[in-house]
């Protein structure tokens, strides 16, 4: 027996899917709202999105380098990461403070907590809320040329008309990716046809959202508040893209409706109540700091096990 | 109305293509064959044979150790050379008559019962006992045990698993193809020891064929359907299949017997005819030599005690380099690390690869991306479940069902991480099992 053969425990094949895939898929379907970011705010636009997917990739690169482990870039998940955040900041923001969101995405919100797949908080989110904190001034400066500078949401807020055509199309001002309900949509559709998400979180998210809206905004059955709520203020690249992030949501099947309910719930807050027209970013890191608590009840009940009845001992 | 299936479960690819239309050949061993005293669920059989002494082919040559067990007989005729631990597919050493082959196949007398519908109850399963008959699928669990439920009255449903869902065998469908009557038959006989059952067929519709011809030979029989199932894996897993058939579930505590059903393999219903009809005891099974590092994949009428090295040889020998041998099916299968091990009654294949896909891929972290959950047939958090038994977490493994787990695989097999989940929940469910034994 001179030459062995390899031995494994079961099962001995392997599915063609990897998590790298996965994440170029991720990339794939950002890039319709990518290009028209592009296309809506120019060149700035372009800078802004390479700046910041070379700063995350730059820190995943330099921390695992720093702390003597393997590097892990070629999983993808800092250009997702990099890609999502330059998508939730405006055109116009200085590329210094892209490059420190960057870092503060991977190192502080990924790395430091042992890196991917052990975060529990969206790093690109993560990362938008801190630059919305360091540097308020130039994350809510949404002045375009041909647009007004005031996000349809602010307008609303303010008592404006918006255009609901406009909010479709994306011709309003906001984040370079948020503005284009049809893009983020396509895109949307790309994810749930390759299989990447399902429609559990996003459509509860968007549900609850709707029934929150319609009971507590004070606007009642005004339909085109809704639609203009729903289409405004990044819920959409929200609800598609960053609330059905793998690692910051429920595994559980019953937890993924659950945690979309409390987006729901959370987004109306604070658009109803909160100070600010926004809402999503927030929403969706505090629902992703109660996912293990999410996660402990929605143990799902395995096949042919009956509920437990307790006994009296 | 829709396929019958279960929820979960994954789709690898089937290669059955590759020996499908092989029809059976037989093959007559030439060297030693290797009787395992333990080829079966339950205590090991005690030989009742010596070294030296001359036996003929259907000599019983070891007895059942116990109720749970099974008596094994010579598959040729020939000398009893020694009785030593030789190695079994699975890799375990096991004490074992080896048989010199004398290559005449110098036959016992085996008595014919021509009336199968005069014999009792206890004649039959006696006559199934007799004959060794286990569990051919795999689990090798004694088919007269699984045929004395406490209860005879309350079985409404005997299957038989047809799904054959493991990717590249082909052994139940020759069997299907090309002698469909001795299932049927040995269908009639199960059907006799539960007058309130129905016997079900549970076919999986890559197999239009043997549906075609099940439902040709049972058009007249008012006891018996074929039920075609989602071409999907694990459909033959005992309790995905009985919920595909009858929606009843089952748990990991619980019998078939406690839903109703008795569900019983192609292989083995067929070794229930030749028990009982033609008196032979299990000697012989349909046996798939494939994979793409064999020159010509085959589907063989074996002697069990066979050499799997040649089976191989029969088949053409390798075709390339091979880097992966599996006894038994891809998902479920067992690594070998060499040839030199005899079939027993459960031995369904021997799968050769040129490429080891497990080693092919390296392990990542964990994304949490939930393909493990949605490709669960038992509904469980594989991910979860990993990491409880990386970490020792005996109790939460067990609050989150861990025990459930049938290990079909499924969760490593859609792993994008190509984490080796099924692994891991195994080692931690075979640790709580061994020290609740201990209890």
């Amino acid at each position: 027996m001179s030459d062995l053969f390899n031995v494994s425990s079961s099962p001995h094949i392997r599915s063609k899917d990897t998590s790298s895939r996965i994440m170029q898929y991720v990339v794939l379907a950002l890039l319709p709202t990518t290009l028209f970011g592009i296309y809506n705010f120019g060149i700035k636009a372009v800078i802004l999105i390479a700046v910041t997917i070379a700063s995350c990739i730059a820190s995943e690169w330099g921390y695992e380098k720093i702390v003597h482990k393997k590097s892990t870039i070629n999983d993808w998940s800092c250009v997702v990461t990099g890609l999502l955040l330059a998508l939730n900041l405006p055109a116009t923001l200085p590329w210094w403070e892209a490059v420190i969101g960057g870092f503060f995405a991977i190192v502080v919100v990924k790395m430091l907590f042992g890196g991917l797949g052990q975060n529990f908080m969206n790093p690109a989110l993560g990362a938008r809320c801190f630059l919305l904190i360091a540097f308020a001034a130039d994350m809510t400066n949404f002045t375009i040329d041909s647009y007004s500078g005031a996000t349809p949401l602010a307008l609303m807020r303010n008592g404006e008309s918006v255009n609901l055509m406009d909010m479709l199309i994306g011709k309003t001002a906001g984040t370079i990716g948020e503005t284009s309900v049809i893009a983020i949509l396509i895109g949307a559709i790309i994810l749930i046809l390759l299989g990447v998400i399902d429609l559990r979180i996003p459509g509860t998210y968007i549900i609850t959202f709707v029934v929150f809206m319609l009971l507590f905004s004070g606007h009642g059955f005004d339909m085109n508040y809704i639609v203009a709520q729903l289409c405004g203020g990044g819920l959409m690249l929200g609800a598609f893209f960053m609330a059905t992030d793998y690692v910051t949501s429920p595994i559980t099947p019953t937890g993924r409706i659950v945690f979309g309910i409390c987006l729901g719930i959370f987004t109306g807050l604070f658009r109803t109540f909160g100070a600010n027209a926004e809402g999503v970013s927030f929403a969706i890191i505090l629902s992703n700091l109660l996912v293990p608590i999410i996660e402990k009840y929605t143990v799902p009940r395995a096949f042919g096990v009956v509920k437990e009845v307790k006994k009296h001992e | 109305m829709g396929l019958m299936t279960f929820k979960g479960g994954v789709h690898p690819y089937d290669g059955k293509d590759l020996s499908k239309d092989k029809p059976v050949s037989e093959l007559l061993p030439k060297g030693d064959l290797v009787y395992p005293l333990s080829q079966h669920i339950g205590a090991p059989a005690t030989p009742i044979v010596a070294v030296g002494d001359t036996v003929l082919r259907g000599q019983k040559i070891a007895e059942a150790g116990g109720f749970v067990s099974s008596p094994i007989y010579a598959s040729v005729s020939g000398k009893v050379k020694a009785i030593e631990p030789r190695r079994v597919p699975v890799g375990d050493m096991v004490n074992s008559i080896v048989i010199e082959n004398d290559g005449q196949m110098k036959e016992a007398e085996f008595v014919k019962t021509d009336d199968v519908t005069k014999l009792s109850n206890e004649e039959i399963i006696g006559k199934i006992k007799e004959a060794g008959v286990v569990g051919m699928g795999g689990a090798g669990f004694p088919t007269h045990v699984k045929l004395s439920p406490k209860e005879p009255d309350k079985i409404e449903y005997i299957i038989a698993n047809c799904a054959e869902c493991e990717p590249y065998l082909t052994s139940d469908y020759r069997r299907m193809i090309e002698q469909p009557e001795k299932l049927v038959a040995g269908m009639r006989i199960v059907l006799q020891l539960f007058p309130r059952a129905k016997g079900v067929f549970g076919v999986e519709d890559n197999k239009p064929d043997c549906i075609a011809k099940l439902k040709e030979l049972t058009k007249d029989e008012s006891r018996m359907e074929v039920a075609e199932l989602k071409t999907k894996y694990p459909q033959g897993g005992e309790r995905q299949l009985i919920y595909a058939v009858t929606k009843r579930s089952i748990n990991s505590k619980m019998l078939p017997a406690d839903a109703g059903c008795i569900v019983d393999n192609v292989e083995t219903l067929v070794a229930i005819y030749n028990a009982v009809a033609l008196g032979q005891p299990l000697m012989n099974r349909i046996f798939t030599v494939t994979g793409n590092a064999v020159a010509n994949p085959q589907n063989f009428y074996i002697c069990i005690g066979t050499n799997y090295q040649e089976m191989l040889d029969a088949a053409g020998g390798f075709k390339g380099e091979c880097k992966k041998m599996i006894a038994g099916g891809p998902m479920m299968g067992f690594a070998m690390f060499g040839l030199d091990v005899p079939a027993t009654k459960t031995s369904s294949s021997l799968l050769c690869f040129t490429e080891d896909e497990v080693e092919a891929f390296a392990e990542t972290a964990c994304i949490n991306c939930g393909r493990c959950v949605e490709a669960c047939p038992e509904l469980l958090v594989p991910s979860r479940l990993a990491d409880y038994s990386k970490n020792g977490l005996s109790d939460v493994f067990e609050k989150w069902h861990g025990l459930e787990c049938v290990e079909c695989g499924s969760c490593s097999y859609v792993c994008p991480a190509k984490r080796p989940l099924a692994q891991s929940v195994k080692t931690m469910k075979k640790q709580i099992l061994a020290a609740k034994r201990k209890k």
